[in-house]
């Protein structure tokens, strides 16, 4: 792993912004030169719209668009273009098979979701329930923070259609065991679709598609390094191809005219309008400075810096800490959420953003998974590579500090 | 830097005005801000139109409940139609230091619990 001082200068904010801590890359993540650098050149230098154009700058925006996908497929271990869709976000993503599935629900059918869910991954579910008038069941979470494939087969039955499940909680930040919860399901209920939200998880460990044999697997760009505005759908060919296509428009029609109107095939039946051009591309030169890093290096880096973040936090706060989830480090994507006694998480995330400290508090869009806790609020630190001790150092020290103000 | 934490609102928050409950209020209300827990509860007993007592109760940050501390020394006497024309501005004057959009959120708790109380009786 190159040094954080290395690391920092390949980041044009932090030139900027030389004393900033931040700690909030599981709500997005800083963007490197590189990717910045690739955008403004398509803006630049051959701003065209995509598939459209006959002309050299319209064939140069699309060969770069259609290169971007290449790279997300490669990254994912997906097999065909047809298996990467863009989307403006993971939540879009969602919505798309959670709207493109409906025609295939009726009453006295289920859908299954986990407790721990972001809301983009647990409302959509909820509105196509309530649409089909098929019932929705959330299945708890194990209270180190994953999901048990025994606690969610329980929930499962024939008239099941679909579990939505994440990979990492955004909260809790610990790896659920995909591969092995979606080869129990499937052992009982082979038809059963699975969406994967990876959100938490691309960028930090490993995603094979191929190996997790997920039907749908989604994520968004800006929390690899990447802009906002773009995001993945991506899956079996099979499955996507069960998509009836609902963000209908210019790009995704062979023949609108005909009574019946006919789609194209996947990637851009399911991708209407002019899509995030420049997003696409910065996401794939995202992608690429990632693997100039290596996925296992990166990950390694964030067990680390989380294994001493918790140490840290515990030696120094004991019994006025609560860790959310395991503290076992190695089950960790660089997240920690925790519940500090004395001080609100709204105001320590406040004090400590008065120091320059960036952390998230709130219920980070997953109530379920707060109410299941019976709290309020929680403060959640997400540590990235542009991390290291020193940030850490500073964050129990600012800590300490905002702990004094309120006693 | 320039702090939220002013002393004036810590002190709000360390000691509350007006905590509590009243034993026969004549209005009621209560509010929450399901995204991070801040709770408000407030008594107030109207004598001849205006707030003769309030006291408000609850649990959260500390701007969602030095704000319910502030806005019930203001209102305390006020006549009840005032106290529904009272606006966002209000709190902000009351809290004194610029909010950001979050903590708008959690300043206002305060006055939408007691505009609330004010039209249920």
């Amino acid at each position: 792993m190159q040094t954080i001082h290395h690391i920092k200068k390949q980041f044009p904010i932090f030139e900027n912004r030389p004393d900033l801590v931040y700690l909030d890359s599981a709500a997005t993540a800083l963007k490197p030169e590189l990717v910045l650098q690739s955008m403004d050149e398509y803006y630049r230098n051959y701003s065209a719209n995509i598939s459209r154009g006959l002309y050299p700058l319209a064939e140069c925006a699309t060969t770069a668009f259609e290169a971007a996908r290449e790279k997300v497929l490669r990254f994912i271990h997906a097999e065909s273009p047809a298996q990467v869709i863009f989307t403006a976000n993971a939540t879009h993503a969602i919505n798309l098979v959670a709207l493109g599935l409906e025609e295939i629900f009726s009453p006295g059918m289920n859908i299954v979701v986990t407790s721990l869910e972001h809301h983009s991954n647990y409302l959509p579910w909820k509105e196509l329930a309530k649409r089909t008038k098929a019932t929705l069941r959330v299945a708890p979470f194990h209270k180190d923070g994953f999901l048990e494939p025994q606690e969610l087969l329980k929930h499962l039955d024939n008239q099941t259609r679909i579990v939505a499940f994440s990979a990492v909680s955004n909260v809790f930040g610990v790896q659920s065991p995909v591969e092995e919860i979606i080869k129990i399901l499937r052992a009982k209920y082979p038809e059963v679709l699975i969406l994967v939200d990876a959100c938490q998880a691309v960028g930090h460990i490993e995603v094979d598609l191929l190996k997790w044999d997920a039907d749908y697997v989604v994520f968004s760009g800006h929390k690899l390094f990447g802009p906002t505005g773009i995001g993945v759908l991506t899956g079996k060919e099979a499955s996507l191809k069960l998509l009836s296509p609902k963000n209908v428009g210019g790009g995704t029609v062979l023949d609108a005219c005909s009574t019946e109107t006919r789609y194209k095939k996947l990637p851009e039946n399911l991708e209407g309008g002019t899509p995030n051009i420049a997003g696409a591309i910065g996401l794939g030169t995202a992608i690429e400075f990632i693997e100039s890093l290596g996925i296992d290096a990166l990950h390694q880096h964030e067990v680390n810096l989380t294994k001493l973040l918790i140490e840290a936090l515990t030696n120094t706060f004991g019994d006025t800490i609560r860790i959310l989830g395991t503290t076992e480090s190695s089950k960790r994507v660089g997240i920690v959420s925790f519940i500090l006694k004395g001080i609100h998480p709204h105001d320590l995330a406040h004090l400590l953003g008065e120091q320059d400290i960036s952390v998230r508090a709130g219920e980070h869009c997953a109530s379920p998974l707060h109410l299941a806790m019976e709290l309020g609020a929680s403060t959640r630190v997400s540590l990235s590579l542009y991390n290291d001790e020193q940030d850490i150092e500073k964050l129990i020290s600012a800590i300490k500090k905002a702990l004094i103000l309120f006693h | 830097m320039h702090t939220l934490y002013q002393e004036n609102l810590l002190d709000h928050y360390r000691n509350p005005r007006n905590w509590g409950s009243l034993p026969h209020p004549t209005h009621r209300g209560s509010a929450e801000n399901p995204t991070c827990g801040d709770k408000l509860e407030v008594d107030i007993d109207v004598w001849h139109d205006k707030i003769k007592a309030i006291r408000f109760r609850g649990s959260g940050c500390a701007v969602s409940q030095a704000s319910a501390s502030l806005l019930s020394e203001h209102v305390l006497g006020m006549k009840k139609e005032d106290v529904l024309s009272l606006t966002k501005e209000t709190t902000f004057k009351l809290v004194g230091v610029p909010l950001s959009p979050v903590r708008v959120k959690c300043a206002l708790l305060s006055l939408e619990t007691l505009q609330q109380a004010v039209i249920n009786s």
